[in-house]
Formats: C-alpha cells, sequence, structure tokens
C-alpha cells in the first residue's frame, strides 16, 4: 500500500535533484530556472501528498498558490533573461559582476 | 495493486525525467524532459485525489511555463557548448551536497511521527459526500481564502508588469505614431489654398 512517506521521498528526491541541476549547470541560467521549477514542483506534490493523507482540501489550495508564484517567477525570469542576452550577447551568469555584488 | 503499479511508474518515470533536466547536453531536450516530468507529476496528483491540481499542473506548466521557456531557448542564439564547461569541475561538489540533503530529508521522513492530536490516514482522503474535488477546493478557496485570492492576482498582475517593462524598448531611428500632434491639427494647420500661375511650379 503507497503510504504518505512514499510520494515524501519521491518528493526529497525531486527537490534534491533540483538542487544538484543549479550546483552543475552554474553558468546556463536556463536549466537554473528549470531547476527551480523541479523544486517547487516538489514542494508542491508534498502539499497535495499531506493534503491528501490528512484527508484535508487546505494543502491542495496552498500548491495553487505555488503553482502561481513559480509561474511569476518564470515570466519574471526569463524577462531578465533576455535583457541580459540582449545587453551582453551571452547567458553565462558566473561573470555577471557589473553590480559588484 | 493497479495503484501501487501506477504510483512507481509516475514517480520513476517523474525522477527520470528530473534527471535529464538538469543532465541534457541541449537545453531544449532539457525542456522537453520537464514536460514529462510534469505529466508524471499530475499522474502523482491524480493517483492523490487532487484532479483539479492535476489540470491546473498540465494548463499552467505544460501549457504556458514549458512553451515560455521553449520560446525562450529558441530564440537566444546562445553557445551552450561553452556554458558546459564547468560541468565536470562542480560535479563532485553538487553531487556531495546532494547525498547530504537527500540523507537528510530522508531521515526526516523516516522519523517523523505527526503531532498530538493530528491524525494521518492510511487511504488518500475524498472529498465530502456529493461534492467533488473542484467544489471542495472552490468553497474554501472563495470564502476563507478569498484575500490570499486576490492577493495570487496581485502577484501574477506584478509579474505581468514586470516582465513588460523589462523587456519592452524604444527602437531608435523608426517612425512612430505621435497621436497627440495628430489630434492637435486643425484644418487652418494643415490645408491653405494656392492659386498658382499658368506655367509655373507651387511652392510647398
Amino acid at each position: 500500500m503507497i503510504g504518505l512517506s512514499h510520494y515524501l521521498t519521491v518528493s526529497a528526491a525531486l527537490f534534491v535533484l533540483g538542487v544538484l541541476g543549479i550546483f552543475i549547470n552554474r553558468k546556463n541560467v536556463i536549466i537554473i530556472l528549470m531547476s527551480i521549477e523541479l523544486i517547487l514542483l516538489a514542494v508542491n506534490i508534498n502539499f497535495v501528498a499531506f493534503s491528501a493523507y490528512l484527508h484535508q482540501v487546505h494543502g491542495q489550495i496552498f500548491a495553487m498558490f505555488v503553482l502561481t508564484v513559480a509561474a511569476g517567477e518564470a515570466a519574471i525570469g526569463l524577462a531578465i533573461l533576455v535583457i541580459y542576452f540582449r545587453n551582453r550577447g551571452t547567458i553565462a551568469v558566473d561573470d555577471a559582476s557589473v553590480m559588484k555584488g | 495493486m493497479t495503484a501501487v503499479l501506477a504510483f512507481y511508474l509516475f514517480a520513476g518515470i517523474l525522477l527520470t525525467a528530473g534527471t535529464m533536466v538538469i543532465l541534457s547536453k541541449n537545453p531544449v531536450h532539457s525542456v522537453l524532459w520537464l514536460i514529462v516530468a510534469f505529466f508524471n507529476a499530475s499522474g502523482l496528483f491524480i493517483l492523490l485525489g487532487a484532479e483539479f491540481l492535476a489540470m491546473l499542473l498540465l494548463i499552467v506548466y505544460v501549457g504556458a511555463v514549458a512553451v515560455l521557456f521553449l520560446f525562450v531557448v529558441m530564440m537566444l542564439d546562445i553557445d551552450f557548448a561553452e556554458l558546459r564547461a564547468g560541468f565536470m569541475r562542480h560535479l563532485p561538489v553538487g553531487l556531495a551536497v546532494a547525498a547530504i540533503i537527500l540523507t537528510e530529508m530522508l531521515l526526516a521522513v523516516g522519523v517523523w511521527q505527526p503531532g498530538a492530536g493530528v491524525a494521518i490516514y492510511g487511504a488518500v482522503g475524498a472529498p465530502p459526500v456529493g461534492m467533488s474535488n473542484t467544489q471542495w477546493i472552490g468553497s474554501l478557496l472563495y470564502t476563507r481564502y478569498l484575500f490570499v485570492f486576490q492577493s495570487a492576482g496581485l502577484v501574477l498582475l506584478t509579474s505581468m508588469i514586470g516582465a513588460i517593462v523589462l523587456t519592452h524598448r524604444q527602437r531608435v531611428g523608426t517612425k512612430r505614431q505621435n497621436i497627440g500632434a495628430q489630434v492637435a491639427r486643425t484644418p487652418a494647420s494643415a490645408v491653405h489654398a494656392e492659386k498658382p500661375k499658368v506655367g509655373e511650379g507651387v511652392a510647398l
């Protein structure tokens, strides 16, 4: 029988894949954005799994809000990516040090 | 039995697709694997009884976000081979950090017990009798979570305005419509009569 811990394990593995993606593709900001999407998907799976096994619907509603934020973040991230490419002709983000942050 | 099989199928493909997203050489393939991952995650949501969220995941992620990614990847002319230069160098550190985080999370999942008064049921819950999953969500979303729902709309509005403002640019050297000058024009300033003499031109 599939229980809550099965879903939590899958979601933990997906979260770690997202973190690993950010680590190994440090230059390619498109893959970094996709890794963030994977991380948010893992969070959503956690929310929905808890919602299902607690027999309550609040988790699903929160997953919808996570979905909203993820969509907005992807739009803004890609917009920044496009203007970055327009200004510098590359998307290698490891030399983005104009602001000396 | 079918549910168990379906769970392992969806979870297996989901994790495989997630791995391919971060390992693919070509970002277009990464986006396509991301779409596969979203499809299988929505399969997991259906197994959990969250049909509405499963469909929302397909519509919002596959229909909008993944296509947006695909647009950007194909629109920009990028040398991807150069971007993978540090791949092998970062791999050991990344794998070590990933292994540590995964171990910690699995330990936390393994030893976690629900707090007093919190009941974790053995099976997936269903909506109240006579309600569908969508109705169940709507009955709370538009009442108790109304203000949060409205602010989610504000978040989307902000991100829409932000994306437009960021990517909008005024090209120099192009002719544009000047609506103010157009409206301010009167017949007196626009039309005048000339009476040219025969055999001579008109100086306008």
